[in-house]
């Protein structure tokens, strides 16, 4: 692990430089000011007080993040589309998808929890791929157009509500609820979400936010490179 | 843990965007500021993060009753209806094969919500009194609250999928109860009060908070 930042000096003589200088960084869970200490490669810049972690040193994070995101729409997709869970009872069989679950559970009459897992079943889920992968192409090319931060913003917004993986422990539970009733089948799609889950996981650690960050464009004009504007 | 030696971004009049991570100098005057690089509102702390945090956990908490004591779903069969509220679906799930999945249920369904309530609020009321005292502990507490408080969410997953999946009329079919709608708002609505909480509130000395700042 690497050695934390030092916290920053008192005095305003130092704080009028801090804005300008980009490798100030002032931790998101304490507030405390510090500086970035320089982070080898696959290691973790920690907070010097909280020991939040600031800062990942990522290798080749946006070439490796536009790869998983492809990877993840592709299954995402299919997961979607192919049969997840088959029911046999009686010589009557019954398949569901995901979508499946939802419609049931709106024919029901439980209208608000089917939105609820729709979205956190398959639109978040869609919205976080997508975002993302649009964001690594985006700044590929820096500096990216301002509405790439929209999207950036999207996509910080909607990881915590894209719940494949809780799903997915979900079916589990429930097919064993119901295999005492009945045979369950396992589809195609249950094992599509469970690479999914690691594809997801491993898409969100290769991101790395802060590279992103310095090349879009900024919202107060074009300024990129001096802290001018920062610093009013 | 000390919090002296340690110099806070709001002490020198910056903040951290919350968006972007950008260290921006606020204005002097107050008031609302944006982020000039991702155009993210600013502010130093989160605004009305106590009240909000509370309101939300309140809330919650009066949610839980109902999503505890009404039927998350009812099988039907020819014979009659059987309702079961959550705590009936764990005991129902404990057999000699498939018990560790009635204890991951419990802990999701009925330990986190509470367990992250109680913890919440005890985060609220230090963070009230000024403490200072294990920071670096309560700070933890937090992140760990971020981190588990999705889990909460199976239940109402499990519930779908037996329920889409147990349509074999007029043999055998399932229908959710009201109780999922509470629990499903228990579990958004303690997301969102951990979410208005701000952590840098813990390392506040006591004479910052009384300014109060948005």
């Amino acid at each position: 692990m690497a050695p934390a930042g030092r916290p920053a000096t008192t005095g305003a003589a130092v704080a009028d430089a801090a804005v300008a200088d980009r490798g100030l960084v002032a931790c998101p869970d304490c507030d405390l000011l510090q500086r970035l200490p320089l982070v080898p490669l696959r290691q973790t810049a920690r907070c010097a007080r909280c020991r939040a972690p600031l800062w990942r040193h990522k290798p080749d994070s946006l070439e490796r993040t536009l790869a998983l995101a492809l990877a993840a729409a592709i299954l995402l997709l299919i997961a979607n589309v192919v049969p997840m869970l088959g029911l046999s009872v009686a010589g009557r069989e019954a398949f569901t998808t995901v979508v499946g679950g939802v419609v049931a559970m709106w024919r029901e009459g439980s209208q608000v929890v089917a939105m609820l897992v729709l979205f956190a079943a398959v639109i978040a889920p869609a919205v976080e791929i997508a975002c993302l992968l649009l964001v690594v192409l985006a700044v590929r090319r820096p500096p990216a157009p301002h509405w790439v931060a929209t999207l950036l913003h999207g996509y910080e917004f909607v990881r915590e509500w894209s719940m494949i993986e809780i799903m997915l422990l979900g079916v589990l539970v429930a097919l064993i609820k119901i295999a005492e009733l009945a045979t369950v089948i396992p589809g195609l799609a249950l094992f599509v979400l469970g690479s999914l889950v690691f594809l997801l996981a491993a898409m969100a650690a290769t991101f790395d936010p802060r590279l992103a960050w310095e090349r879009i464009e900024w919202a107060a004009g074009s300024d990129q490179g001096g802290g001018a504007r920062a610093l009013r | 843990m000390s919090t002296a030696g340690f110099v806070s971004a709001r002490a020198l009049g910056l903040a951290g965007c919350e968006a972007c991570g950008l260290v921006v100098r606020l204005p002097a005057a107050g008031g609302v500021d944006h982020c000039p690089r991702c155009g993210e509102r600013l502010h130093s702390r989160r605004p009305a993060s106590i009240e909000r945090s509370w309101a939300l956990a309140i809330t919650a908490l009066v949610l839980y009753v109902p999503a505890n004591l009404l039927p998350v779903m009812t099988t039907n069969t020819p014979l009659g209806a059987v309702s079961d509220t959550i705590m009936q679906g764990v005991v129902e799930l404990w057999s000699p094969t498939s018990w560790p999945l009635a204890i991951v249920v419990f802990v999701a369904s009925v330990t986190i919500p509470l367990g992250k309530l109680i913890a919440l609020a005890y985060l609220l009321l230090t963070v009230q009194r000024g403490s200072v005292r294990s920071n670096a502990q309560r700070v933890r507490l937090y992140r760990l609250l971020r981190f588990i408080g999705r889990w909460s969410m199976l239940d109402v997953f499990v519930d779908t999928f037996v329920v889409a999946l147990i349509q074999l009329r007029p043999l055998m079919w399932v229908e959710p109860g009201a109780g999922v709608i509470f629990f499903a708002g228990v579990v958004v609505v303690t997301m969102l009060a951990v979410n208005s909480f701000d952590p840098r509130l813990i390392w506040d000395l006591p004479q910052q908070e009384r300014h109060g700042d948005g």
